[in-house]
């Protein structure tokens, strides 16, 4: 049942078998019908091709960062990750077997999910306790009173009381609501937790303590993290690893300290440099990048970032998709690398 | 609850500190002395040369309070901002703080059960409070113009941008339809958007998020206005687009002139943005300083706390929200904290201390 298949990337170590790692996997939506008439309809049926061909892997422990701007697809594979969003191509794999063959119990135990906004993400009509102890029930796990004692612990492991217990998600406030939200995804002591953009929905104040919230649960709960966010500055201070995205393709991968302080990617460097910085004397006049993100539908032929890419080497860039290449500890998608061995560029060449 | 008196801030004070002076450093040392000489001021002076230029936007002291069913709101307690002709001025805060009703204040646009209950809105001298509504339609569009945060929420769906950016300079300019079209083609392309003949013709759902902006702010700044406000006018953009709009925002300013308020709850927007920044925190400002000395030398305690909360790969491995930067207060002042050991609001109006030159610190006298 379980095939094992030479997809696997290269990059990935494999000793420490507990491990959550996307094979090659594809997500893509396809598009029915463009009109009432049938014979307006295309004749071959587009899709959005939200994630193409990605691998990517979480140890225990360990913290990946996924940045990318809206419609890179780092939503669909981070529920692709948790088998809320079936991969139509290639698998998800916990610790060598494909999630699609686990039971949705057995599966859900070892990885939950914690969701971009606390305002939409929690039923209204049901108490924090009960919103938390749910997973508990439906996997029968204790009786009534344990469950009530193993929701208030982690109620208090999360940063709120006992009191809080009865309360319903309106009576809190939105970083309140997301410690509910982890507390839920946590009760059932899970080995990964896929987090959406956890803190985009939250004011900078509240977002330090979530962060650090998260920090410490990852730490004594040796959590396998996968942090969505668009936010850079964040991800920077958060993540171990980083995978940026563009147009549904991971276009480099990595430690995120390399590649911060040595972005090779046009798109990573173009990215960074948009980010705008919080220090004295930021104020700078740099080329933002050009053009906008073009559709999911119609992905440009060749690298999906040619469009906007500044640093466009030919006509290699309009027609051949580059392959992934290792190049200074990390996986890199560009043609500007694809050529025999590069010494690394110095520091901020590309910035 | 009364208004404190306030002291004026004598010329001689104004003369003992001229220009911007040195950079942070020294001054943090100067403050952790206690002997700063502190001027207490009424006025806010307009850094950078601006002895002679009259400012063009001027509030004093104003309170916006909402009376609502469950209470009173006091969402605006105090507020003084001077604004020079083609500054750049950015308002930061949290959610709650006040930003985006100053805004509103400014736009004669406060929301029910909102009221003003007092200070002053000077345009070029002119009091805008309690104008009727027949006199704001003649400041709106053609002194001063809004940029929304959402773009595509804030344009019609069922009119063509067309339509829309002609009206607009109809009631500004006065002008007539044709040469509205005309106008309106011009300020498209000046806004940067390709083809302008055909996006007249657009609705705003045939456009994208960054091109929505861009609509947005030619229907802003084709009235001419010398004072534009942008609430939040990236906060719904990429990174990349944001880039695009705030260049294009800086642009137009050095272009055209005209002088920009810009909110955000992105320190980084405003410190790459902005000449002088104020930093709000529950209706009052806390902290107003030229860009640079506010980020290398914040004072008040919110302040410091907000920027302990940015995330920055930098910071690797230390933990962020507590703030490790503690300065003294002037000397016989406390910070003005506005929550009292209760949990409430504090009603006491703060002073505006100036801790060195362009640098005011919300205070209360100990």
């Amino acid at each position: 049942m379980i095939i094992q298949t030479s997809a696997a990337p290269a990059a990935a170590t494999m000793q420490d078998d507990e491990v959550l790692e996307a094979r090659n996997v594809s997500v893509s939506f396809p598009i029915r019908g463009q009109g009432i008439w049938p014979l307006n309809r295309q004749r071959e049926i587009p899709a959005v091709r939200a994630v193409q061909s990605v691998n990517l892997s979480v140890r225990r422990g360990e913290m990946v960062g996924i940045a990318g701007e809206s419609g890179c697809g780092k939503s669909t594979l981070a529920r692709a990750f948790v088998r809320l969003q079936p991969a139509t191509g290639g698998s998800v794999t916990l610790s060598g077997t494909p999630i699609d063959n686990l039971p949705a119990l057995e599966l859900r135990e070892q990885v939950q999910m914690v969701f971009q906004d606390p305002y939409n993400s929690l039923n209204p009509r049901r108490t924090a306790g009960s919103i938390i102890m749910e997973s508990l029930v439906v996997h029968n796990r204790g009786t009534s009173a344990e469950r009530r004692r193993l929701a208030v612990q982690m109620l208090e492991r999360v940063g709120l009381t006992e009191a809080h217990f009865d309360r319903y998600p309106h009576e809190f406030s939105g970083g309140q609501r997301q410690r509910i939200a982890i507390a839920r995804a946590l009760i059932l002591d899970p080995k990964f937790l896929v987090l959406d953009e956890p803190t985009s929905a939250l004011d900078v104040s509240v977002q330090a303590k979530i962060i650090a919230l998260i920090e410490d649960l990852r730490r004594h709960l040796r959590l396998g993290c996968l942090f969505i966010s668009h936010d850079l500055n964040l991800i920077g201070y958060l993540v171990d690893r980083l995978a940026v995205m563009y147009l549904g393709r991971i276009v480099e991968t990595g430690p995120v300290e390399r590649i911060f302080a040595n972005p090779l990617h046009p798109y990573t460097a173009a990215l960074m440099a948009a980010t705008p910085k919080p220090v004295a004397g930021a104020q700078t006049d740099r080329a933002p990048l050009e053009g906008e993100i073009p559709s999911n539908v119609r992905v440009p032929k060749g690298c999906p970032f040619h469009t906007r890419c500044t640093k466009r080497i030919g006509a290699i860039c309009d027609t051949v998709l580059p392959a992934p290449r290792m190049v200074d500890d990390r996986e890199v998608r560009c043609h500007l690398y694809n050529e025999a061995p590069i010494a690394p560029a110095p520091n901020g060449a590309l910035a | 609850m009364t208004r404190q008196p306030r002291a004026i801030s004598s010329p001689v004070d104004n003369a003992l500190t001229p220009g911007l002076g040195p950079g942070g450093s020294s001054l943090m040392s100067h403050l952790l002395n206690e002997n700063v000489q502190v001027h207490r001021v009424t006025s806010i002076q307009i850094p950078e040369n601006s002895a002679a230029a009259a400012p063009l936007l001027q509030i004093r002291g104003l309170r916006l309070h909402f009376h609502t069913k469950t209470g009173l709101v006091r969402a605006l307690e105090g507020i003084d901002i001077d604004l020079a002709p083609g500054e750049c001025l950015g308002i930061v805060g949290e959610t709650g703080s006040g930003k985006s009703m100053t805004a509103r204040a400014i736009m004669g646009l406060v929301p029910h059960p909102g009221s003003i209950e007092g200070g002053s809105i000077k345009l070029e001298g002119q009091e805008l409070i309690k104008l009727s509504q027949k006199e704001w339609r003649k400041i709106r569009g053609r002194q001063i113009s809004m940029v929304f945060q959402e773009a595509k929420r804030a344009l019609n769906p069922v009119s063509t941008i067309g339509n829309q950016i002609i009206e607009a300079a109809v009631q500004a300019q006065g002008v007539s339809r044709a040469r509205a079209k005309e106008l309106g083609i011009s300020t498209l392309a000046k806004v940067g958007l390709p083809d302008p003949a055909r996006i007249m013709d657009s609705y705003s759902f045939e456009l994208s998020g960054g091109m929505a902006q861009r609509v947005m702010i030619a229907i802003a700044i084709v009235g001419g206005s010398k004072l534009i406000i942008a609430d939040e006018p990236t906060s719904a953009l990429d990174v990349s687009i944001q880039a695009q709009i705030l260049r294009l925002l800086r642009d137009l300013r050095r272009d055209l002139g005209s002088a920009l308020i810009l909110i955000t709850h992105d320190l980084g927007v405003a410190a790459e943005n902005c000449d002088r920044i104020a930093v709000m925190y529950l209706g009052q400002i806390v902290e107003m300083a030229p860009a640079q000395m506010l980020f290398g030398n914040p004072v008040h305690p919110y302040t410091c706390s907000l920027m302990a909360s940015l995330p920055s790969a930098a910071d690797r491995g230390k933990p962020i929200g507590r703030a490790t930067r503690h300065v003294p207060p002037p000397a016989g002042y406390r910070y003005s904290t506005r929550r009292l050991p209760d949990g409430s609001i504090s009603p006491e109006i703060s002073h505006m201390i100036e801790v060195e030159p362009g640098h005011f610190v919300a205070c209360l006298p100990e």
